[in-house]
């Protein structure tokens, strides 16, 4: 027993080891951490200008910036620009992409969950509008569109719940696997039920309304308005996560995701606060695929391959999960790269996905904290320390 | 200190318990962490709870603050049994606790972490902070202040006042303003006030102990559970923490402390409950204890039937 005899001078001895273990570092390391203080000191002194500017300012800026994305499919910037297919309709994607990143950062970004079924929201909410909106579906319902959004927002955010409340007692690894299962029986279901088709799919996906002489603005070739409408929605989205994350419930998805045991004993109600990021999540994910739908007037279940559920995960690590800013530029890098490759290798568009590949491989080499990271650098995807370890 | 000595003299009619540890036991598989625990914590009082390594003090807290559930016995905060509460609820009762291996929210401002331990009592959800639709009547210096000398800029100052009074102030930004003000006091009181902006990962070991104080107070606690805060301080951190620990029991909080060094112990504690391999062994003041000769075997390592 001799650990006992030692009580009270083992505490000492324990706690200078605490205090040097922080300060010992290796060499590389030392370095490492050097290169992410200036890197965030640059990234503070940037953040600490732009808020000394005067609000007018910042307000114009921003209000030019968000004129010159409306009026991206018209300026026709050279380089930028995509020759082999249309440029608004990659604009369109990329939009949409955003509205999923800009989701599933919710989920993953800030609440740090780890959720690799995303695609099944998205599955959600482009099924709902086609399968409660088209002639073509066994239901036909054929609700107008205006209808239809809300009822795909309602349906997804409601299969976010009913996937969060089992599973949101699970963590990390656990949880992706869960999530995982989820986005591939929301296929299944696509591939195998009668309402939604399978491989057949669903056509003549009702568009948004409005006419201008007599043409509907929301036409069959041009994907400008489509664009327009996507990035409205984009914005307003945005707006609204970004009034959650200055507020207590950001605050206590931060808690949540750096540490849910203390959170909890700090009085955050973390199985209601997951279970709301998830539900926002999964609205976010269900609106874009609204839009998708929208837009193709067609789909079927191979529009929502496993796949592209790592693809929406890639854009959010890839961007800096937790930086909104991250997860947009992500989410744009996703979607449009492998259309711009497009452009250099016609006949041979395997190499778009070689060259897509190694661009993501360079990065995440380069950048394992993604190009924009949080200020609250993702630590979500490190292993979670079990329950029982609370206190030590 | 003259108040402290009236108090440490038991005066079982005046003292009303607050925290009540019935007959507590808990089994880790093969494991008995804790055998059979009974003590009493009285409002107002500082309880120390010493014990050798792994004797269960830890758990003690872990049960107390929901982490465990007591394999039998119960635990009763103001009369209320607080098994099969959940964790947040817990601390919303009014109790709050730091923990051995501090374990802030290492990439969240100074700040910012109180401010999650000041939302404990906040009520705003996704709702309120979506659409700050909800309004709640402010008082007069809370609304918008009319600072501007003249010209468009008061007025619009003054619209907004204007509307504010009206239509109420959205209650997400005045628990903002509250949380935030808060926090800021419970840094200063603390003594950490120049850290606040800075991530909690980057402050030093002793002001993130602090810091995790800071964090537990916001909550609003009735009894604050402290795990060993001056571990790893040196004399001088060790002495400013006492005065700290004194500090927070003249706002008038219960504060229950495990703390190894004995120095510290018994000069700031009014009582002490002694733990070993899960078992109470002692209970009394500070000098009582001392003199317990099974604390003393405990400590030195002496055979019980020798002692
Ligand atoms: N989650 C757990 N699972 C299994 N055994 C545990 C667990 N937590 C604690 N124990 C055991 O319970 C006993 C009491 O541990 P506890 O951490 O409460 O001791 P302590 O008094 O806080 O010690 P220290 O002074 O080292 O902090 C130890 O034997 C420990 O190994
Ligand atoms: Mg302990």
């Amino acid at each position: 027993m001799s650990e006992i005899n030692e009580a009270t001078q083992r505490q000492e001895a324990s706690g200078d080891t605490g205090v040097k273990a922080g300060v010992q570092k290796t060499e590389g390391a030392k370095r490492l951490r050097q290169l992410d203080m200036a890197r965030s000191q640059f990234a503070t002194r940037v953040r600490q200008r732009w808020a000394a500017l005067p609000r007018w300012v910042r307000v114009a800026t921003l209000l030019a910036f968000i004129a010159v994305l409306y009026g991206l499919p018209n300026l026709n910037i050279p380089f930028i620009r995509t020759e082999s297919i249309a440029f608004s309709s990659v604009l369109f994607t990329c939009a949409v992409y955003v509205l999923v990143a800009v989701g599933l950062n919710v989920v993953i970004g800030l609440a740090g969950l780890l959720d690799l079924g995303y695609i099944g929201f998205f599955a959600v909410g482009a099924y709902s509008v086609a399968v409660f909106g088209s002639p073509q579906s066994e239901i036909a319902t054929e609700y107008p569109w205006l209808a239809l959004i809300p009822i795909a927002i309602a349906l997804s955010m409601v299969s976010g719940v009913i996937l969060g409340m089992p599973t949101l007692r699970l963590r990390g690894d656990y949880l992706a696997i869960v999530t995982l299962g989820f986005g591939e029986i929301v296929r299944l279901i696509a591939v195998n039920s009668s309402i939604t088709n399978g491989q057949q799919g669903i056509s003549q996906v009702p568009r948004p309304p409005g006419e201008i002489d007599g043409e509907r603005i929301f036409g069959v070739v041009s994907a400008r308005p489509y664009y327009w409408l996507a990035l409205t929605v984009v914005l307003i989205c945005m707006l609204g996560v970004r009034q959650l994350e200055n507020s207590r419930v950001g605050r206590a998805w931060l808690a949540i995701r750096e540490d849910e045991d203390a959170a909890e004993l700090m009085g955050v109600p973390a199985f209601r606060f997951k279970l709301w990021a998830f539900a926002i999540g999964a609205a976010l994910g269900g609106l874009s695929g609204a839009l998708f739908a929208s837009r193709q007037g067609y789909i079927n279940s191979n529009s929502f391959d496993l796949l592209l559920s790592i693809l929406f995960v890639a854009a959010v690590v890839l961007g800096g999960s937790g930086n909104m800013l991250g997860v947009t530029l992500g989410a744009i890098l996703i979607a449009y790269l492998p259309e711009k490759l497009r452009d250099f290798s016609e006949d041979l568009p395997e190499y778009r996905f070689l060259a897509f590949g190694l661009a993501l491989v360079v990065i995440m080499i380069f950048r394992p904290q993604g190009l924009i990271p949080s200020r609250r650098r993702a630590v979500e995807l490190k292993d979670r320390q079990e329950e029982v370890t609370v206190g030590g | 200190m003259a108040e402290t000595a009236v108090q440490k003299k038991p005066e079982a009619s005046a003292r009303r318990p607050l925290l009540e540890v019935e007959n507590v036991t808990l089994s880790f598989g093969g494991v008995t962490a804790l055998n059979g625990v009974s003590f009493t914590l009285y409002e107002g009082e500082i309880l120390g709870l010493i014990g050798p390594n792994g004797a269960g003090k830890t758990t003690c807290f872990n049960v107390m603050t929901g982490v465990f559930r007591p394999t039998s016995g119960s635990v009763r905060f103001r009369g209320q049994r607080i098994s099969g509460r959940k964790r947040f609820q817990i601390t919303r009762m009014g109790i709050a606790r730091t923990f051995q291996n501090i374990r802030l929210f290492p990439e969240m401002t100074a700040l910012e972490n109180v401010m999650v331990g000041a939302d404990a009592r906040h009520r705003t959800s996704v709702p309120g902070a979506l659409f700050r639709l909800r309004r709640v009547r402010a008082k007069p210096e809370e609304l918008v202040q009319v600072t501007a000398p003249g010209g468009p800029r008061r007025l619009w100052q003054q619209l907004r006042r204007t509307g504010q009074q009206i239509f109420g102030v959205s209650r997400h930004m005045l628990e903002e303003r509250a949380g935030r003000a808060k926090a800021m006091e419970l840094l200063r009181f603390v003594g950490i006030e120049h850290r606040a902006h800075e991530l909690a990962r980057n402050l030093p070991y002793g002001d993130q102990r602090r810091l995790e104080i800071a964090r537990a107070l916001a909550t609003e606690p009735t009894l604050l559970c402290l795990d060993e805060p001056a571990a790893g301080f040196n004399p001088a951190e060790k002495l400013a923490l006492l005065e700290l620990i004194r500090k927070i029991r003249d706002r008038g909080l219960t504060v229950l402390l495990i703390e190894h060094d004995m120095r510290l112990v018994m000069g700031v504690t009014d009582r002490i409950v002694v733990l070993e391999f899960g078992q109470k062994i002692a209970e009394g003041t500070p000098a009582e204890v001392r003199q317990n000769p099974k604390v003393i075997a405990a400590y030195l390592g002496v055979p019980e039937d020798a002692a």
